[in-house]
């Protein structure tokens, strides 16, 4: 489908993918309803959303509220469970021709390795996103991400169970000090890449009402509003590690948007909450971000990456 | 469920209906493909608008050939800044469309008796499944509420739609003082099915009506949505499913309609015990 003379591949560990435009995790689903839309083939990949081990109901409602530029939500991470995801969801977007990077998330570090296990032996995987850094868990602390040790003890039980099979890319939180520390150490661990920005913890007060709007009281922040936060943290992360791909993301709604994650460092960018306002998102995005690339004079997205960083 | 479609539409007309709004769209895809109880979700704002959540709307009418091509219409309140835009759409003004969204009613093969309840601007998604069952010989009473006069949706034009057309304001300003729901226990009688759309709470006391007399009872629901297309997973609910289960189901996938005693309405904003992949 495309018409760009550049060379748009975009290199995370030992996969190449094609096109640098990827849906991100919990605002695709597994990919059936945008289908609708337009063909999963055309785009990068499809990350599904982070699965569990077991089905999740996800919380009560109101699971979302609208704010100026974006959106807080607090699904819960509702999911059909790791077996049904693997038995029905998987083969379906084989089928269509989809590349597929699985995300999971889990409670417990075994919880980690036993789904990257489960992962790692279905056909039709591209690669492995490790979902530490997910706001609506019931505990903060235990939100992996926010934690340099316990971001290391996921990525490093990942790793063993999985080896070099499948790229390994771990999903970071923007709610910390230093992202640079939590990158170094999930890369140390065996991470060939992160996902950054996860949503940023927020919360909404309804002023008739005088309490949060969501019944789980704080969300998580996306859309153009976090840019800037997404922007500055791939910077830090691509200053500190240069040779850590980044698959960018954070309220990125235009091809334009998508090249400022690029010059900031990243090698992919992903295409969260602007699905919601525009299902084709996704492929316009990509068509927009290769006409840029194209005008601006580069031959490749890769040759884009990190060039905000010149002297 | 038909496939929906993303569309830029024309607006043919916008007028004021009462306190709402009632815009024509163009839209030949659309209304090709829609049935009485789909939906559409509306991109508000301009292209660096700061809202990013589509707005959702029942169809009100969708025609298929007029001098317009096919066209869609809709009965907008104007209650937040989203909506507020968009009533102030005039003619030409083109904005983005994805639909139709959503299951529909289900039409009996057999002429029964059908009695159709509409809260507020509820009613607008009941007129052209009044048409559908007239179509099919059935006799349609409708029954529209709403809190005052300026809050009831009953065009004259719908009268045609349905045989009995009553109206109750809470404060008496139209038709009879009360609510909905005060006449339906005595119309059960001569009711095979019941249709209705409107606030939560109306369909869940419609619902616990029907179901003492067993009669099906197809609620259409408005939950608060983000994208209207079933990937943000916002607008849940626990619906009971053929198996017993009760599970957190999309409204917008799934729904708007439901089966009245299907729904946990009572657990709405909750996730209740024994939930498919509930807390434990």
């Amino acid at each position: 489908m495309s018409t760009h003379k550049i060379d748009q591949s975009a290199k995370f560990g030992s996969v190449t993918f094609p096109f640098p435009i990827f849906t991100a995790s919990g605002c695709a689903a597994n990919g059936k309803e945008l289908s609708q839309f337009f063909n999963l083939s055309d785009i990068g990949a499809v990350v599904t959303k982070s699965v569990m081990n077991n089905p999740r109901s996800g919380r009560a409602t109101p699971r979302m509220a609208e704010t100026a530029s974006g959106m807080l939500n607090a699904i819960g991470l509702q999911g059909p469970g790791i077996d049904s995801f693997l038995e029905n969801d998987l083969p379906w977007l084989y089928e269509q021709g989809a590349r597929t990077i699985v995300s999971i998330a889990g409670e417990s570090i075994e919880e980690f390795a036993a789904l990257a296990r489960k992962v790692r032996q279905a056909p039709g995987v591209s690669a492995i996103e490790v979902n530490i850094s997910c706001p609506n868990v019931e505990n903060r602390g235990l939100v992996f991400a926010c934690d340099p040790v316990s971001a290391r003890n996921v990525i490093e039980a990942v790793k063993r169970s999985i080896g070099n099979t499948l790229p390994i890319i771990a999903k970071l939180s923007p709610d910390v000090t230093d992202i640079s520390i939590i990158a170094r150490e999930v890369q140390a661990a065996g991470a060939d890449a992160v996902a950054m920005i996860n949503t940023l913890l927020g919360m909404v007060i309804d002023t008739k009402k005088m309490r949060p709007v969501l019944a789980n009281k704080t969300g998580g922040l996306s859309g153009p509003a976090i840019r800037p936060v997404a922007v500055r943290a791939i910077y830090q992360v691509h200053a500190a590690l240069p040779h850590l791909p980044i698959l960018g993301m954070g309220g990125v709604m235009s091809g334009e948007d998508a090249f400022e994650l690029i010059l900031a460092g990243a090698s992919g960018v992903s295409v969260g909450t602007a699905s919601f306002n525009d299902p084709s998102a996704a492929p316009r995005i990509q068509n927009e971000l290769a006409a840029l690339i194209e005008q601006r004079g580069f031959n490749s997205v890769a040759e884009a990456v990190g060039y905000a960083h010149r002297d | 469920m038909t496939t929906p479609v993303q569309t830029q539409c024309e607006v043919i007309s916008n007028k004021r209906v009462a306190a709402y709004h009632h815009i024509t769209l163009s839209a030949d895809k659309i209304s090709e493909r829609a049935k009485p109880g789909n939906f559409i979700a509306i991109s508000v704002g301009d292209e660096k608008s700061s809202m990013l959540l589509r707005r959702s709307f029942a169809i009100y009418q969708a025609s298929g050939r007029g001098p317009f091509g096919g066209t869609i219409e809709i009965i907008v309140a104007a209650n937040g800044p989203g909506t507020r835009w968009l009533v102030n759409r005039t003619a030409h003004e083109k904005i983005d469309v994805v639909g139709p969204l959503g299951n529909s009613f289900g039409i009996p093969k057999e002429p029964v008796r059908a009695l159709l309840i509409g809260g507020g601007y509820g009613s607008a998604a009941l007129f052209s499944l009044g048409d559908a069952l007239r179509q099919r010989n059935c006799r349609v009473e409708m029954i529209v509420g709403a809190a005052t006069a300026d809050k009831i949706f009953a065009p004259v034009e719908g009268k045609r739609s349905v045989h009995s057309l009553s109206i109750f304001t809470e404060d008496g300003s139209m038709g009879t003082q009360g609510r909905v729901t005060d006449p339906i226990e005595s119309l059960l009688d001569n009711t095979d099915i019941i249709y209705a759309c409107g606030p939560m709470g109306m369909l869940q006391a419609i619902s616990k009506i029907a179901a003492t007399k067993g009669i099906p009872c197809q609620s259409a629901v408005e939950e608060s949505m983000a994208c209207g297309i079933g990937i943000c997973m916002t607008c849940v609910l626990p619906v009971i499913g053929d198996d017993g289960q009760t599970r957190m189901v999309r409204s917008c996938t799934e729904g708007p309609i439901f089966e009245g005693s299907k729904v946990r309405w009572d657990a709405i904003g909750t996730v209740p015990p024994g939930t498919y992949g509930g807390p434990k």
